[in-house]
């Protein structure tokens, strides 16, 4: 009955009521969206590559090789030359190497230069494979292969003409080598689907007319010359390998850091994930700790309103008390109603999450490559809205206090 | 009438509200016996409300004793004064005094919520509340509406039958007639007093109406039981 009773007395005050509800449910909304955008993130990081035991580049940082290598953020400071490449192939510990050239672009993608091993050898998400969705994989010099994303962006389906842009900024174009999309993947949620991949060769081939990163004027090789010459990269920009025993993956890595010719890095991809998860984990405690700020401001407004709706209730704890109730029932009607504000609220805010993920996903993958899963509520959310109700307790004990010591005052006569 | 145990005396009471120097309530002896009807005429700052606040327990005399239903209310805890309030004390007041957002049986049943001797004796509450309210004079619709929804005439009925329910051996109320029209008046203390002789309760009832005497065993004006002190409002 006393249930009843807070519920009946928080429908006459439907509007205020509701306008509480409201904020924290949005507060709770924003935190569970930051919690889900930064776990997908981090899940879909971690997704992004499995299965290579090293990745191999010129000696700078491992998130630095790591980000450049995998997720095609920022740039190599310097490649690793052909022969070392080459050295490190033939290393007896090495089950298999793939070799990724970068630096030029197709509109805003990245074009990617490897050797069709890495269609068999890059894995994503716990050991799957990529997949032609259509089309085939590159037979010559001038096919590519292009991510989802690219096709679905630029429009391309198979045999739609490519030119590569120089650089990754650059105007100048490669308009005199024409590429055509052999085959187009499968959608991965991965940077693969963001990239234009060409055969290592290709790589070579656009630049044959270039020398130190400009054109040679005036020069100008045909596609059928070009097709003729012997198009070995003097260097790549880093290689994915795999050992045959992961008990050599570390003397491998020794190997390649103290390598005397170059000076090279190898990483762990786990352990340069975990590298980032580091430097990113500040930016995320301070995202948790705003949108835990912003519930933490809609209770305080919730304190507020119940604050300044006590007076006009004074007459309704008379009430109460005239009947014969102690002012700690006329203190526990309030909480009470503060708990049912704040789990209506936390209802509400799970609900709001869930029609927001629903309309962001498909959005949220397209601009971010950011696939976030509509789970049902996890332990850890449960006990994030379990926290809420129980925050909205404790702050709306302060009124109710200011209620119980008015109620105990008053007795049962009001004068108003 | 008025020949049985006193459900209600106050000997040698005095209180002064805190703070409040210039008022002073001082009743050296008043008694009601069980059954009994009483209205008690005195204008406003006679200190008729104090009076009902010290018969309610909701504050403690000073000096001398108030004894309701044989029980000394000093004697206990706050906390025992308010169930002891909800068992013993049926009340109505002047207006506004109904949960609003409340149905009406919800209403009619609160007091019962803090006195289960009382819901005890109420028998089946749900019912006890409907017959209480169909006797009042209540229509059906009306006693399933909200009690914001009801007229005031309506609304006093409903505090009645809330007063009523559980049988109190002590109804106080406090001008309940008031915000009626006289015709309505009538009405409403004809079925009070009905419904009151049927549980066979004490009714003490406060008022500043003079011509509501004609229904009451006695009368009593608050200048002859009390002594107020200087510069009494």
């Amino acid at each position: 009955m006393m249930l009843r009773l807070a519920f009946g007395s928080l429908m006459a005050r439907a509007l205020t009521v509701g306008m509480t509800i409201l904020a924290i449910a949005l507060s709770v909304a924003l935190f569970l969206g930051v919690e889900k955008v930064r776990t997908g993130a981090k899940a879909s990081f971690a997704d992004t590559i499995s299965g290579t035991d090293l990745i191999v580049g010129a000696r700078s940082g491992s998130v630095q090789l790591l980000l450049y290598s995998v997720f095609r953020i920022g740039n190599a400071t310097n490649n690793v030359t052909w022969d070392s490449y080459q050295d490190i192939a033939s290393r007896p510990e090495v089950d298999w190497i793939v070799p990724i050239s970068l630096g030029d672009s197709h509109r805003q993608f990245r074009v990617m230069g490897t050797t069709r091993a890495f269609f068999e050898r890059y894995k994503y998400r716990s050991g799957q494979s990529l997949a032609v969705a259509d089309g085939a994989l590159m037979d010559d010099v001038f096919d590519t292969v292009i991510g989802a994303d690219v096709a679905a962006t630029l429009g391309y389906s198979v045999g739609s003409p490519i030119v590569v842009a120089h650089g990754l900024a650059s105007f100048v174009e490669h308009d005199n080598q024409p590429f055509r999309v052999s085959g187009i993947l499968a959608k991965t949620g991965t940077p693969v689907d963001r990239t234009v991949i060409v055969s290592l060769e290709a790589i070579e081939a656009i630049h044959v007319d270039w020398q130190s990163g400009a054109a040679i004027p005036g020069q100008s090789t045909s596609p059928d010359t070009i097709r003729q010459m012997k198009l070995e990269p003097k260097a790549v920009t880093a290689a994915l390998v795999g050992v045959k025993s992961r008990l050599k993956v570390f003397a491998l890595q020794r190997a390649i850091n103290e390598y005397p010719q170059e000076p090279l890095l190898a990483i762990l991809p786990g352990v340069a994930l975990q590298e980032l998860w580091q430097i990113v984990g500040i930016a995320e405690t301070a995202l948790i700790a705003v949108s835990g700020m912003v519930v933490v401001t809609a209770l305080i407004g919730m304190m507020a309103t119940i604050f300044s709706s006590l007076n006009e209730r004074r007459r309704e704890m008379a009430i109460f008390r005239a009947m014969g109730a102690r002012p700690r029932v006329v203190l526990g009607l309030l909480i009470v109603e503060a708990a049912m504000m704040a789990a209506f609220g936390a209802a509400l805010g799970l609900g709001v999450l869930y029609i927001a993920l629903f309309v962001a996903q498909p959005l949220m993958d397209a601009a971010f490559g950011l696939w976030l899963p509509i789970d049902p509520p996890s332990l850890r959310e449960l006990w994030v809205l379990a926290c809420v109700v129980g925050a909205g307790v404790i702050v709306s004990i302060v009124p109710a206090l200011r209620a119980y010591r008015m109620s105990l005052a008053d007795g049962m006569m009001v004068r108003i | 009438m008025g020949s049985g145990p006193a459900i209600l005396s106050l000997k040698d009471v005095r209180y002064a509200w805190p703070g409040r120097a210039s008022f002073a309530l001082d009743i050296p002896d008043f008694t009601l016996a069980a059954s009994e009807s009483v209205l008690l005429l005195g204008e406003s700052g006679s200190g008729k409300s104090t009076l009902l606040s010290l018969i309610c327990g909701t504050i403690t005399a000073d000096a001398g004793t108030v004894t309701v239903a044989g029980t000394d209310i000093a004697s206990m805890s706050a906390g025992q004064r308010d169930q002891f309030r909800a068992e013993h004390i049926g009340l109505i007041f002047q207006q506004f005094n109904l949960l609003p957002y409340a149905r009406v049986l919800d209403n009619v049943l609160l007091p019962l919520r803090f006195a289960p001797l009382r819901r005890a004796r109420a028998g089946v509450p749900r019912e006890t509340a409907s017959q209480l309210c169909s006797s009042l004079g209540l229509p059906a619709d009306a006693i399933a509406a909200h009690a914001g929804m009801l007229s005031v005439g309506q609304q006093q009925r409903v505090a009645a039958a809330r007063a009523l329910i559980g049988a109190p051996p002590l109804i106080v109320a406090d001008e309940p007639t008031s915000a009626l029209d006289a015709a309505t008046q009538t009405t409403f203390l004809d079925l009070l007093f009905a419904q009151v002789q049927t549980s066979g309760g004490t009714l003490l009832m406060v008022s500043h109406d003079a011509r509501l005497a004609p229904h009451f065993d006695r009368v009593v004006h608050m200048s002859d039981i009390t002594r107020i002190g200087e510069g009494a409002l």
